[in-house]
């Protein structure tokens, strides 16, 4: 107990001891960037990139959710947040509160595909299809043409930003408000990972996520605006001319017009090479 | 001399606050859960909340019900109880009264082996073997089951439940057998009638410590069971726990709304049912204990 007690009183000693080094170092030419699940490789691979061509700069990424890096931006806690949502009133409320002004960076495209088992007969959906079945109301692969089973239907959990882009875009059909969720039935994944496995195992699946983790075990499926338009594959020069009908924005959040080290950082990911380690990692590029 | 005093008197005090630290502790977090909770009732009354039948936390208005989430975890531990108590109970009857003294060592370096395996390993294991054996076994549409949890977790909870109830098996005192196989009673009898009536104080404290280690369990349902906030009809149906909705959506809960507080409040409700689990087990501990 009493080294418990102790191991306890050295943690909180260390605890204090990186809160008080969060502001100090940032004059030692530290940059600290935080959230978005989805956007937490892409962060490090511009972190070393940058890295190498500022040697003295220290930078560290970490994941957690874009809610979390946006609560650590306006807490002071971090430089960047990466966010694959736009900040909600709420947190630009709690921002004012605490003087910090959001200052916002679209810095990449990331397309969701619809994924489904390869051997399912089914390959293009329109965007109503699509909101049907995730919304419960169509609960067979028979009623689209494919063989008589249910659909067991993946869904991201609920900090994903994935998973609201999804309902705002696709069940809602833009309207962010709006009255639709998915079906209670919808299994909650924990990771973008864990849905290219079950999808990977299980004929009767269906599932989305960014573009990235699209491999041979899945198929994507090609997805159409309405009845009228092209099915439309999700492809990097697709999602980019906007043709690809569910793709969102990545941004990164600052405090107020970037300046000195986190202005040259917020520059490295607007050049060429930024813009091109967005494209190795499967995301598209803005410019 | 004086020295001498002062030193003792800083080591009992020191003595003193670590004893009573876990206290403090237990206190404080239950404090701290109850300052943040209960802020959600100011937005969602106690009973909407607890009987609600749907959980989406990041609508506007946000839906804050958690009862598939309470039947849920009940569920899973439901399942995971019925797996592990008779078996973790036969495996301490077998290790502490019939195996050979070699093969009991062995077994009991298993079981503590067992108990050191993260449950994100297990849960890892059990999504890509268990997750589609179930699958093809029952031939239903997806194997991400309460029943995947429940066999999981029965797992976690069998060295919790091996180990406790071996010992109260062992602290039965050696005159009651002797004189129950002096009366002519067979090893079985004796171990039926008369070891097992010794031990079971102890026995059921190990089955509730067990159902306490499966209920608070979250890395390894949230890989295994779906995760879907359904009212679950069947074992064999996708559910969501308690623990794993906090694990999923603390991350990205926005500070000081409400979907944060029910996070808080789902805390409290966990702490009050393990709470009282904990304290049924150690009801019967001390009940065993007075006996003897």
């Amino acid at each position: 107990m009493k080294t418990c007690v102790s191991g306890l009183g050295v943690a909180l000693v260390f605890l204090c001891a990186f809160a008080l080094a969060g502001p100090a170092a940032e004059q030692s030419k530290s940059l600290q960037i935080k959230g978005s699940d989805t956007m937490v490789n892409l962060g490090q691979a511009w972190a070393e990139a940058f890295n190498k061509r500022h040697p003295q700069a220290n930078i560290a990424v970490t994941g957690g959710g874009s809610g979390t890096g946006i609560t650590a931006l306006i807490n002071g806690s971090c430089d960047i947040a990466e966010s694959s949502r736009a900040v909600e009133d709420k947190e630009i409320k709690q921002a004012e509160a605490k003087g910090v002004k959001l200052n916002r960076e679209t810095v990449a495209m990331d397309g969701i595909a619809i994924v489904v088992h390869p051997k399912n007969p089914i390959k293009n959906l329109t965007m109503d299809q699509l909101r049907e079945i995730y919304l419960g109301n169509i609960e067979n692969w028979k009623t689209l043409g494919g063989a008589s089973k249910p659909i067991v239907l993946l869904s991201r959990e609920f900090n994903s930003g994935t998973h609201i882009f999804f309902k705002e875009h696709v069940l809602r059909r833009g309207n962010a408000k709006g009255p639709e969720e998915f079906s209670p039935s919808a299994l909650l994944m924990p990771s973008s990972q864990a849905i290219a496995e079950e999808v990977a195992n299980n004929e009767n699946a269906i599932g989305y996520y960014g573009m990235g983790y699209i491999s041979l075990k899945q198929k994507a499926i090609a997805v159409a605006k309405d009845a009228k338009s092209p099915f439309i594959e999700p492809t990097q020069e697709n999602v980019k001319s906007n043709a690809y009908p569910i793709s969102r924005p990545l941004y990164l959040y600052t405090n107020g017009k970037p300046q000195g080290l986190l202005k040259e950082f917020v520059d490295f990911v607007y050049s060429k090479d930024g813009q091109d380690i967005v494209r190795k990692l499967d995301f598209v590029p803005i410019k | 001399m004086r020295l001498r005093r002062v030193k003792e008197f800083i080591i009992e005090k020191l003595i003193f606050l670590s004893g009573i630290a876990s206290i403090v502790f237990v206190v404080l977090i239950f404090i701290f859960l109850l300052r943040e909770g209960v802020l959600l009732f100011k937005e969602v009354g106690l009973f909407s909340f607890l009987k609600g039948k749907f959980w989406y936390p990041v609508s506007d208005p946000p839906k804050l019900g958690i009862l598939p989430l309470i039947l849920g975890s009940l569920l899973v531990t439901a399942g995971a109880v019925v797996i592990a108590v008779p078996l973790g109970i036969s495996a301490a009857f077998y290790i502490a009264e019939i195996a050979p003294r070699r093969l009991r060592d062995a077994l009991k370096s298993c079981v503590e082996v067992l108990a050191a395996i993260p449950s994100v390993v297990l849960g890892f294991i059990g999504m890509i073997t268990l997750v589609p054996f179930i699958k093809s076994l029952f031939g239903i549409p997806t194997g991400l089951t309460a029943l995947s949890g429940s066999i999981m977790l029965a797992f976690m909870a069998l060295p919790t439940i091996i180990s406790i109830s071996e010992d109260a098996i062992n602290a039965v005192p050696r005159e009651y057998k002797e004189g129950a196989i002096a009366l002519g009673a067979t090893h079985w009898q004796t171990l039926y009638r008369v070891v097992i009536h010794g031990a079971l104080p102890g026995i059921i404290a190990a089955a509730m410590l067990g159902i306490g280690r499966v209920f608070g369990e979250t890395m390894a349902v949230m890989m295994m069971t779906g995760n879907a906030a359904v009212i679950p009809k069947s074992l064999l149906r996708p559910v969501r726990t308690l623990t794993a909705t906090i694990a999923a959506e603390m991350g990205e809960a926005v500070r000081g709304s409400s979907h944060y507080y029910a996070l808080f409040a789902i805390g409290l409700v966990l702490f009050l049912i393990s709470f009282a689990i904990n304290f049924t087990a150690d009801a019967f501990l001390r009940r065993g204990k007075q006996r003897q």
